[in-house]
């Protein structure tokens, strides 16, 4: 639960209340965890079901973060390679009989390799264009989903239904299918984010964060910027990847629609909100993403009788004004986080954490 | 052959308003390197609030007027307050105040003007002079439109002091406060500038593809395209973009492949442009000292 550029500042030496950074830190993370597994079995279905989807954008965040808060290429359209991995799976088990479970590191694979690929040309692209590549990619993959040519693969517009039964427990666990699934991911994205955080503070993670902050410098020093990079782009896919092919098990259902372009805008508003180039970050911004919409809902859906009286809608019109004060609301929270936490909240706690150590130092 | 000169035709119409909005946004991105993911969404209120005042009775050229100044109002207000504050963020953080910005103006306008596709009345009858079988009479007068807004743009940049000093701003803020340019306020003309442009756009595009809250999705998005192919550091670049997008849009259409795909085909054309010649047609190569 940390990034790279906090260990520079030597965590040994500060402590709080008799325990060091690093301590704490840990028993953040044991305790983080030990909540998750706990968790489950306090909670209806629908909630496990959003723990799920939250542990799930959690791996795409990851993987984003690794291409734009590590190594700095900007990607508006991971949304296309999170459509890869589902249609992946769901093709796979429907079409050819594979277990679920089996499609997963399929569909991380040719993430994988698509976007290697990907990385390839987008190396000549910086910043904008490079967005802009990324944004066509986007946009392009549910337009190429619905292509007729692809109909018997991708079923077209009706898109693909996949087995719910096929994902229930195995080997009789007393667990409803939505907490099997939640576990299910979660035993996923542990082994990730462990290997995510290896990576970034390896020999690799110092090469990959030094392309971002000074490609000149890094090249100088022996980088070989166009591997290090196309690489960024494929294991940045390969999370993505795997995190779509999950949410296909899960949701039980693929269409061109479930991958809007917002799909890829919510990515990176999760990253920037969860805060970019920190592993803990992934996580706050998965569960923005997940709740915050669903609360600007409730609020929104609170508020109707208000809306009537401030807005003189009529009743069927509230509902349409619901809908809309929802986004509204969204919004609105959007801009707020960024006021209030322009390096989002894994950076916002960083600063609290740093201010509190030093204030604890001066004090004993 | 009259067929291909129609789609050329039209595509120059479209392109017009691609352009427009081209323009708005290089006008902000020259000024503070960033682009304005809710310009389409201004121009699409923008062009709702004229909707209104010509529903409240007003002739459709004085509507047109008020709209400007409305829009102008409201691009300079959104700047002063929305946007200053995160102006020392980094640059991803902005981005995500203009998604959100984005996202409250479009429900806005769905809650208070609703989802459905409304009509919008074009300016220029149908069956003027101009009109041919080659072009409809709103298409020439969107081109004209798109060519006056053109013309305007560039003689306030060149020949008035204000556009001088908004040049300078832009160029090298901290010289020019300290020649006594407020640089915070320039910022605020340009966007004010930047969403009337914006609003001219939309007016001239919602005859054409009516008027509903998303009806500037594709259309930001042929802009930014059209923006990048040109150069977004040139503004004459981003113009020439957008009218080339809006051809290249059509024709794809018409012959290469269906309408459905015609956005996927158009930008894969783009990003090849782009990846070939990595700051645009026109674009300044940027050379970095180290």
């Amino acid at each position: 639960m940390t990034s790279v550029s906090e260990t520079a500042a030597a965590p040994g030496t500060r402590q709080i209340a008799g325990l060091s950074l690093t301590r704490w830190r840990a028993i953040g993370i044991v305790g983080f965890l030990a909540a998750a597994c706990v968790l489950p079995f306090f909670l209806s279905n629908y909630h496990n079901l959003q723990l799920a989807t939250v542990v799930i954008y959690a791996i795409a965040l990851m993987g984003l973060n690794i291409l734009t808060g590590f190594n700095g290429q900007i990607s508006l359209g991971h949304g296309a390679f999170y459509a890869i991995g589902a249609y992946t799976t769901a093709i796979l088990t429907t079409k050819f009989g594979v277990p679920y479970w089996a499609t997963v590191p399929v569909a991380g694979v040719i993430c994988l390799v698509v976007g290697f690929l990907i990385g390839l040309p987008a190396l000549r692209l910086e910043g904008l264009y490079l967005a802009l590549a990324t944004f066509a990619l986007a946009l392009a993959t549910p337009q190429l989903l619905k292509f007729k040519p692809l109909d018997p693969w991708t079923g077209g517009v009706q898109g693909v239904l996949l087995r719910r039964s096929a994902s229930n427990p195995p080997w009789g666990l007393p667990l409803t299918r939505d907490q099997w699934l939640y576990f299910l991911c979660l035993a996923i994205a542990i082994p990730m984010f462990w290997a995510a955080r290896n990576l970034i503070r390896g020999r690799t993670g110092r090469a990959i964060v030094a392309i971002r902050d000074h490609p000149v410098a890094a090249e100088t020093m022996g980088v070989n910027i166009a591997i290090y990079k196309s690489a960024a782009f494929g294991v940045s896919a390969l999370y993505t990847g795997v995190a779509g092919a999950l949410g296909a098990v899960v949701v039980g259902f693929v269409a061109p629609e479930s991958f809007p372009l917002f799909l890829s805008l919510s990515l990176l508003v999760g990253i920037v909100v969860g805060g970019l180039a920190s592993i803990s970050g992934a996580i706050f911004g998965a569960i923005f993403i997940e709740f915050v919409p669903n609360l600007s809902d409730e609020l929104a859906r609170s508020i109707p009788a208000i809306a009537q009286w401030l807005l003189g809608f009529t009743p069927s019109v509230a509902e349409q004004a619901a809908t809309a004060a929802q986004w509204t609301i969204y919004g609105l929270v959007l801009i707020a986080f960024m006021y209030a936490m322009p390096t989002g909240v894994a950076g916002f706690i960083r600063l609290l954490w740093s201010r509190l150590a030093r204030g604890f130092g001066e004090g004993g | 052959m009259a067929a291909f000169l129609h789609q050329v035709f039209s595509g120059l119409a479209t392109g017009g308003i691609y352009a427009s909005v081209a323009l708005a946004l290089v006008m902000i991105y020259q000024a503070t390197h960033h682009v304005n993911f809710a310009q389409g969404e201004m121009a699409m209120f923008s062009t709702y609030i004229c909707s209104s005042l010509i529903g409240w009775g007003l002739p459709y050229w004085i509507a047109f007027l008020l709209t400007l100044v409305i829009a102008f109002l409201g691009g300079l207000a959104i700047e002063r307050i929305v946007v200053r504050p995160v102006e020392k963020a980094p640059v991803l953080s902005v981005v995500i105040v203009f998604i959100g910005l984005l996202v409250i103006i479009n429900s806005m306008a769905g809650a208070i003007y609703s989802y459905t596709q409304t009509s919008f009345p074009s300016p220029f009858p149908s069956d003027a002079w101009y009109a041919s079988s080659y072009i409809n009479a709103h298409e020439v007068g969107s081109i004209v439109v798109t060519l006056a807004v053109l013309v305007l743009v560039y003689a306030f940049f060149r020949f008035t002091p204000l556009g001088l000093a908004m040049r300078a701003a832009a160029q090298n803020p901290v010289s020019s406060r300290l020649v006594g340019i407020r640089v915070g306020w320039m910022l605020g003309v340009g966007w004010g500038l930047a969403a009337a442009i914006g609003a001219v756009a939309g007016m001239m595009a919602a005859p054409i593809f009516f008027l509903d809250p998303n009806m500037m999705g594709s259309i930001l998005l042929y802009s930014f395209a059209g923006a990048l192919l040109g150069g977004i550091d040139n503004p004459w670049g981003a113009v020439i973009g957008g009218f080339a997008m809006g051809v290249l849009e059509n024709l794809a259409g018409a012959y290469l492949v269906g309408t459905e795909i015609k956005l996927s085909v158009a930008l894969i054309i783009i990003v090849g442009v782009l990846v070939a010649r990595p700051s645009g047609l026109f674009g300044r190569q940027l050379v970095s000292r180290v």
